[in-house]
């Protein structure tokens, strides 16, 4: 881990009111990743060993849909974090992910991260703090999506 | 009621003819149509304000202006709409092509005050057919670039094929604005964002603290939207959103209309969020 390194995670908004040792030691598991337009960043059902933070770029998560190919179900942009499979057993994709443009991100080693959570039960917290109104806020997204709220009444299937 | 207020609300009662000159297809159920006056035009609208468009012997529906036209020409006056095929009478309008006749009530309602967000940046958050009610706001901005700051306008819509003016974003976005675009539902080929529009609110180039936003849409949409915004920073009252009731009259007389205190075609439809929030929380209304 570098300097600049470091002060790329302190800049980016996810980390945003991260305690100064907290992310330290965050940064003790961070290395700058680039990804070219249309690389796959990782696959469904992967090992889920990492996660991003997005500076650059956007991300497209994705499903494969047997007949229909790779459905994209969400666009991430710079300013967020990819990946929380990594969080919870199996630590398993659950979905797939796309570098839709030349993406720039910081990208942690998540075992490395899951270590330090274990042994430092503030530090683990602080993480959660992190990635809990991301989660919230990734599902109300959905259920917006869900109430189809642009269609008309037909297109809904409403009466 | 005195004679004067009589005659006057006799005269907003009474739908004034109006002739489609001009109808584009925008979408598979959207249409703009372009009207120009029969019998001597209306007073002139204002971004935001509402018409009341009748079919005749079908009814009446409110429909926001989507367009300032002829402003070298105030005696034209022509009228600009974008409406979406949806019921009986907006079917009717829909289907209305050159020179065919349409009953026009208005203006009514209150305006986005576009003059007012001068020297700050401006944020415009769009659902559907709700750019169409902001389309007049970026004209107006457009038309006098250099007194706005920073300029976002970030469109939500439910497929590409829903996307309204797509020429225009285009055009906007060569013109020193920054356009987003998020699609619920995307289809092969789309390669912009997918999900909700207030995922684009992160990649908005603006200040919080000096910035007005405009919001139309959906009502859920509207409320998530200035919630995120408020978490960028943006302050209640300088987020603007644009209601929708049950208007009839549009006056603030019949009352159907009417939330909490408000009547809104006469204090609506544009209200700032710091009055909206409270009202939209209440189930019963």
């Amino acid at each position: 881990m570098t300097g600049e390194v470091a002060a790329r995670v302190a800049s980016h908004p996810f980390t945003a009111g991260l305690a100064a040792e907290h992310l330290r030691t965050l940064c003790e598991a961070a290395a700058p990743l680039s990804y070219p337009p249309g690389k796959r960043i990782f696959a469904e059902g992967g090992a889920a060993d990492r996660f991003w933070l997005l500076e650059r770029g956007s991300v497209a998560l994705d499903l494969r849909v047997p007949g229909r190919g790779d459905q994209v179900i969400e666009t991430l942009v710079a300013g967020t974090v990819l990946g929380w499979s990594w969080m919870n057993p199996p630590y398993r994709w659950q979905f797939g992910a796309v570098a839709r443009e030349h993406t720039d991100t910081v990208a942690f080693d998540a075992a490395s991260v899951r270590r330090r959570c274990d042994t430092d039960p503030a530090f683990g917290y602080a993480i959660l703090q992190l990635f809990t109104p991301v989660i919230t806020g990734r599902l109300q997204a959905t259920r917006l999506r869900l109430l189809d709220l642009y269609a008309t009444a037909g297109q809904a299937g409403r009466p | 009621m005195t004679a004067a207020a009589e005659v006057t609300a006799v005269s907003a009662a009474v739908p004034h003819p109006y002739r489609v000159v001009s109808r584009r297809v925008d979408t598979y159920d959207t249409v703009t149509l372009e009207l120009a006056h029969d019998t001597g035009p209306l007073p002139a609208f204002a971004p935001g304000q509402f018409a009341m468009l009748t079919a005749y012997g079908i009814g009446e529906v409110p429909i926001s202006l989507s367009a300032v036209a002829d402003t070298a020409d105030n005696r034209a006056r022509r009228l600009i709409h974008t409406l979406r095929a949806v019921g009986a009478v907006t079917r009717a309008l829909h289907a209305t092509g050159p020179g065919g006749v349409i009953g026009v009530r208005g203006p009514f309602g209150t305006t986005w005050d576009v003059p007012s967000a001068a020297g700050s940046d401006v944020v415009l958050v769009a659902g559907g057919i709700g750019l169409a009610p902001l389309r007049p706001v970026l004209h107006a901005v457009l038309a006098d670039r250099a007194r706005y700051g920073r300029v976002a306008l970030l469109v939500g819509a439910r497929t590409p094929a829903d996307l309204l003016y797509p020429d225009e974003l285009r055009r906007w976005a060569a013109e020193a604005i920054q356009v987003e675009v998020v699609v619920d539902r995307p289809t092969d080929g789309w390669t912009g964002h997918v999900g909700v529009v207030t995922t684009l609110i992160p990649l908005a180039r603006f200040d919080p603290a000096r910035t007005v936003a405009f919001v139309c849409g959906p009502e859920v949409m509207m409320r998530f939207t200035a919630q995120a915004l408020r978490t960028q920073g943006v302050p209640a009252p300088a987020i603007r959103v644009s209601l929708e009731r049950n208007m009839r009259c549009g006056v603030g007389w019949c009352g159907h209309c009417q939330l909490g205190p408000m009547l809104v075609c006469r204090d609506g439809p544009v209200v700032d969020f710091a009055r909206a929030e409270p009202l939209l929380r209440i189930r019963e209304l």
